[in-house]
C-alpha cells in the first residue's frame, strides 16, 4: 500500500507543471469541463482574471453587472444543463454580493461553485481593505466551503469543490483563495475527486423498503404521487413516467418538479401548494396513499402540517436522509437516487388503472377551469391578464421554450400555465423566492441551451432588482426573450395586503420608468403592449426574433392569483376566489 | 413530546470550519448547547464532539441528521443519560488560609472525593470529576467559604452501545 502510494506520488511529480496558483485555478476549471463562468473582477482576484485573459479562447468569462447576477446566471446555466455553474468575485463586497445567489442555490439544490478572492494570508484578520470573512458568512448557506491560503492546496480543494457541488443532493460550494496563493507557484497536477472519506452522497437503497413500498402501492385504492426536483436532478424522468404509467397513479408536482413530466400527460394532475391546482391540493386530504418523490414537504406545499394528508399512508423516495420525517412523518422511506429506486420498484408494482379515482381529479379540475382558468387564459374583461400572455407564449413557442420566471404573481401564473414537453425547462427561484433571479438566470439558461428558446417572465418589481444585466444581453447579444408583466405594483404583496391587511397597500405601489426606453438604451429590440388586440402578434414577433427582445405587457393592476391556500391553512381550505 | 437530556456524539474529520457549521445547526433552531467538548477519538485523525442538549427526541433526531449531512462528519449518534457513561470535571480555586481557618473544608474535600492539585501560600486548587449534580453539591458546600474561581468542563461521554466508526469508514471507502 505504502509503496503504491509512493509510486503514485512519483508519477504525479513527473506529470507536474510549474505554474502560479492563478493559472492552476484555470486548469482546474478546464479539467472539470467548465467553459463558461460568470463574475466580476476586483483587487483580490486580479491574478485569476489575468489568467482568464490569457485563456479566453478556452474559457469564456461573462462580466455581469453585479455579482448577484453572476450567481443567478450560473444557477440558470446549471439548472438547464445539469452541469455545475461557476461564479467568481473579488473579496469583501464582491463576495458578500454572491450570498443571495448562494442561499438560493442551497435551498433549491443547484450545483454551483463560487470562487472568491481574499486578501493575502498575512493580512487575514487585520481588517484589511476589502477583507470580509466570507467563509464565516457563507457557512450556513453552502453545502461546503473552504479558504485556500497555500498554493499547494488548490488542485485538491478545487477537485473536491466540484465533486461535492454536483454529487448526491447538489448544492453550492464556495472556495475563498487568498491573493498570495494566487501569486505563488506550485507543481501542478490535477486529479478529479471521486470520493471524500466522511461524505456519502447517495445512500444505498434498501431492497426491503422498496418491497414494503410496492406492497402498500399495490394495495392502495386512492393513491397519488407528488414529485419534485429530485426527479430532474436525478435524471429520473423516464423512470417516473414508466412508474406513473404502469401504476396508473395520478401525479402532481411541486414548483421545482415542473417539466419533469409532460404537462399534457393524461396522468399529470397539476401543481400542489399555495397557488397550485385545486384537484391535487383537495385530494391530498382524500387520498389513501401519498407517494412523494424527490420533494421535501416545503411549507408552501403542505400548508398546515396538522391537517396535511393525515388520512393517508406516506411513502417518501428521497436522496437526503435529513429530509425523512423532517416535516411529515412517513410510513416508508425509500432512500437513494430516484432513478435507481424507481427502476427497482417498477417490476414490483401491479399494472393498474385508477379510473374512478382519476375521475375525481378531472371533476375538480373542471371546477377550477370553469371558475378560474378559462377567465385567466381567455379573458373577456377589459384589462390584460398574466394568464393570457402565458397562453400566447405557449402557443407561439410550441411549448418548447425554457421558461424562466422571477418571483411573485407572474411566477405563479407562469408555473400554473406554462406547458412543457421537455425536462429542465422550468427555471425559477422556488425555495428562497429571490426577486431579481429571473433576468440573470435567463441569461445563464440561454447560454447553456443556445438551441432552445428561452423566455423570461418577470414582474415590474423583480425586473428592477437586476435590470442592469440588460448590459450583458446587449454586450454579448444573448438572444433571450424578456417579458415584463407590468401591473405597476409589487403584485403578490399587494394581493396579501388586499386579502389579509384590509387593503393597506404599504409600499407596494410602483411608479415605474419607461421600460421600453430603458431596453432601447441597451439597443435591445422592444415593444409595449397595452391592448389585447396586439398581444398575439407581439408575442409571435418576439418569439420569431433572432435577437434579444424585450416585451412589456401592461396587465390589470389589481388582479389576484387564485387558487390560494392562505398561509398556515390546510391544503383542503384552498380558495378559488 | 417530552424534553430530556441527550448526549450527541459526532465523529468527524478535524476541519477548521466544522465547529461553526455544527453550532449553526443549533442556532438556526434556537436550541441551546448546554455543554460542548471537542477531543480526539479512539480513531487516529478522527475528532469527537460531545454535545449535550435538553430537548425532545424529535428535535434531537433532526439535528443529528443535519449534523451528519455536513461533508466532514463521519457519523453522529444521540443517547439518553441512561445509555451513556458520562462525567464532567471541575476546578475550584480557594484561598489557602481557609484550609486552616475552616475545618469543615477538609471534610468537604474528603467526602467529595476531590483532589488537591496544587497548594501555595495564596490559594489551593481542587479538582473534581463526576456527575453534574455531584459537582453542583460540592460547589454549594464550598460557596459559603468563598470560591476565588470555578470552572466546569463540558460533558464527556462514552456510549454503552458500540459506535462502529471504523466499520463506517471502511464502508465509505468501499463506495
Amino acid at each position: 500500500m505504502e509503496t503504491l502510494k509512493a509510486q503514485k506520488k512519483e508519477s504525479k511529480k513527473e506529470k507536474a507543471i510549474r505554474i502560479t496558483g492563478a493559472e492552476a485555478i484555470i486548469h482546474c476549471l478546464l479539467a472539470e469541463g467548465v467553459d463558461l463562468i460568470y463574475g466580476y473582477p476586483g483587487g483580490a482576484i486580479m491574478p485569476v482574471y489575468d489568467e482568464l485573459y490569457k485563456f479566453q479562447d478556452k474559457l469564456t468569462h461573462i462580466l455581469t453587472r453585479h455579482e448577484q447576477g453572476a450567481t443567478h446566471a450560473a444557477q440558470g446555466y446549471a439548472r438547464v444543463t445539469g452541469k455545475v455553474g461557476v461564479a467568481m468575485a473579488t473579496s469583501g463586497p464582491g463576495a458578500t454580493n454572491l450570498v443571495t445567489g448562494i442561499a438560493d442555490a442551497q435551498i433549491d439544490s443547484t450545483p454551483m461553485v463560487c470562487i472568491t478572492g481574499q486578501v493575502p494570508r498575512q493580512l487575514l484578520g487585520s481588517d484589511a481593505f476589502q477583507e470580509t470573512d466570507i467563509v464565516g458568512i457563507s457557512t450556513p448557506v453552502t453545502k461546503w466551503n473552504y479558504q485556500i491560503t497555500k498554493v499547494e492546496e488548490i488542485p485538491e480543494i478545487m477537485a473536491k469543490a466540484f465533486y461535492i457541488a454536483r454529487s448526491g443532493r447538489p448544492g453550492p460550494v464556495l472556495i475563498d483563495i487568498t491573493k498570495n496563493a494566487q501569486f505563488d507557484e506550485l507543481d501542478f497536477v490535477y486529479e478529479k475527486c471521486t470520493a471524500v472519506r466522511s461524505y456519502k452522497p447517495v445512500p444505498k437503497p434498501e431492497p426491503s423498503s422498496i418491497e414494503k413500498a410496492a406492497e402498500i402501492i399495490n394495495e392502495a385504492k386512492k393513491p397519488m404521487i407528488v414529485f419534485g426536483q429530485g426527479v430532474i436532478l436525478g435524471e429520473a424522468e423516464a423512470e417516473l413516467k414508466a412508474f406513473v404509467e404502469k401504476s396508473g397513479i395520478p401525479a402532481a408536482w411541486t414548483i421545482l418538479g415542473l417539466s419533469a413530466m409532460d404537462t399534457d400527460h393524461p396522468l399529470n394532475v397539476g401543481m400542489v401548494g399555495m397557488h397550485g391546482n385545486y384537484a391535487p391540493n383537495m385530494l391530498t386530504n382524500e387520498c389513501d396513499l401519498l407517494i412523494a418523490i424527490g420533494m421535501r414537504f416545503d411549507d408552501r406545499v403542505t400548508g398546515d402540517l396538522n391537517t396535511y394528508a393525515k388520512q393517508a399512508k406516506i411513502i417518501h423516495f428521497e436522496i437526503d436522509p435529513a429530509e425523512i420525517n423532517k416535516n411529515v412523518k412517513v410510513d416508508v422511506a425509500v432512500l437513494g437516487n430516484a432513478k435507481e429506486t424507481l427502476e427497482m420498484i417498477l417490476p414490483l408494482v401491479d399494472k393498474k388503472e385508477h379510473k374512478e379515482w382519476k375521475a375525481e381529479f378531472d371533476k375538480l379540475h373542471q371546477i377550477e377551469y370553469d371558475t378560474l382558468i378559462e377567465k385567466d387564459i381567455h379573458p373577456t374583461k377589459e384589462g390584460l391578464t398574466m394568464g393570457e400572455v402565458m397562453e400566447q407564449i405557449n402557443i407561439a413557442s410550441g411549448q418548447k421554450a425554457v421558461i424562466v420566471s422571477d418571483v411573485g404573481q407572474h411566477q405563479m401564473i407562469a408555473c400554473r400555465y406554462a406547458k412543457f414537453k421537455q425536462s429542465k425547462s422550468n427555471i425559477t427561484s422556488g425555495g428562497l423566492g429571490t426577486m431579481g433571479f429571473g433576468l440573470p438566470a435567463a441569461i445563464g439558461a440561454k447560454m447553456g441551451a443556445m438551441d432552445r428558446e428561452v423566455v423570461a417572465i418577470i414582474g415590474d418589481g423583480g425586473y428592477q432588482m437586476t435590470i442592469q444585466e440588460l448590459g450583458v444581453i446587449f454586450q454579448h447579444n444573448v438572444p433571450v426573450k424578456i417579458v415584463v408583466l407590468n401591473n405597476d405594483h409589487l403584485g403578490m404583496v399587494r394581493q396579501w395586503q388586499e386579502l389579509f391587511f384590509d387593503k393597506r397597500y404599504a409600499s407596494t405601489v410602483m411608479t415605474n420608468p419607461d421600460f421600453v426606453k430603458i431596453a432601447e438604451g441597451y439597443h435591445i429590440k422592444s415593444r409595449r403592449v397595452t391592448e389585447r388586440a396586439d398581444l398575439k402578434e407581439a408575442v409571435e414577433e418576439m418569439i420569431a426574433s433572432k435577437d434579444p427582445y424585450f416585451l412589456e405587457v401592461k396587465v390589470e393592476k389589481e388582479d389576484n392569483v387564485f387558487p390560494m391556500i392562505p398561509s398556515g391553512a390546510s391544503v383542503s381550505d384552498i380558495r378559488l376566489k | 413530546m417530552e424534553k430530556q437530556w441527550y448526549t450527541i456524539s459526532v465523529y468527524s474529520e478535524n476541519h477548521v470550519g466544522l465547529l461553526n457549521r455544527i453550532s449553526g445547526i443549533f442556532l438556526k433552531r434556537h436550541i441551546n448547547i448546554e455543554s460542548l467538548n471537542v477531543s480526539k477519538s479512539e480513531i487516529d485523525g478522527v475528532s469527537k464532539f460531545t454535545i449535550v442538549v435538553f430537548t425532545t427526541e424529535d428535535w434531537t433526531r433532526k439535528i443529528v441528521r443535519q449534523i451528519e449531512k455536513q461533508i466532514e462528519v463521519i457519523k453522529a449518534f444521540y443517547h439518553t443519560d441512561d445509555e451513556t457513561i458520562y462525567q464532567e470535571s471541575a476546578l475550584f480555586k480557594i484561598a489557602s488560609h481557609l484550609l486552616f481557618d475552616e475545618r469543615q473544608i477538609q471534610n468537604i474535600i474528603k467526602e467529595s472525593n476531590s483532589q488537591i492539585v496544587t497548594v501555595n501560600r495564596e490559594f489551593f486548587a481542587l479538582a473534581k470529576t463526576g456527575r453534574r449534580h455531584e459537582i453542583d453539591e460540592m460547589h454549594a458546600a464550598l460557596e459559603p467559604y468563598g470560591i476565588m474561581q470555578f470552572v466546569r468542563s463540558g460533558r464527556i461521554a462514552v456510549s454503552k452501545a458500540t459506535m462502529p466508526i471504523s466499520e463506517i469508514l471502511q464502508e465509505f471507502q468501499e463506495n
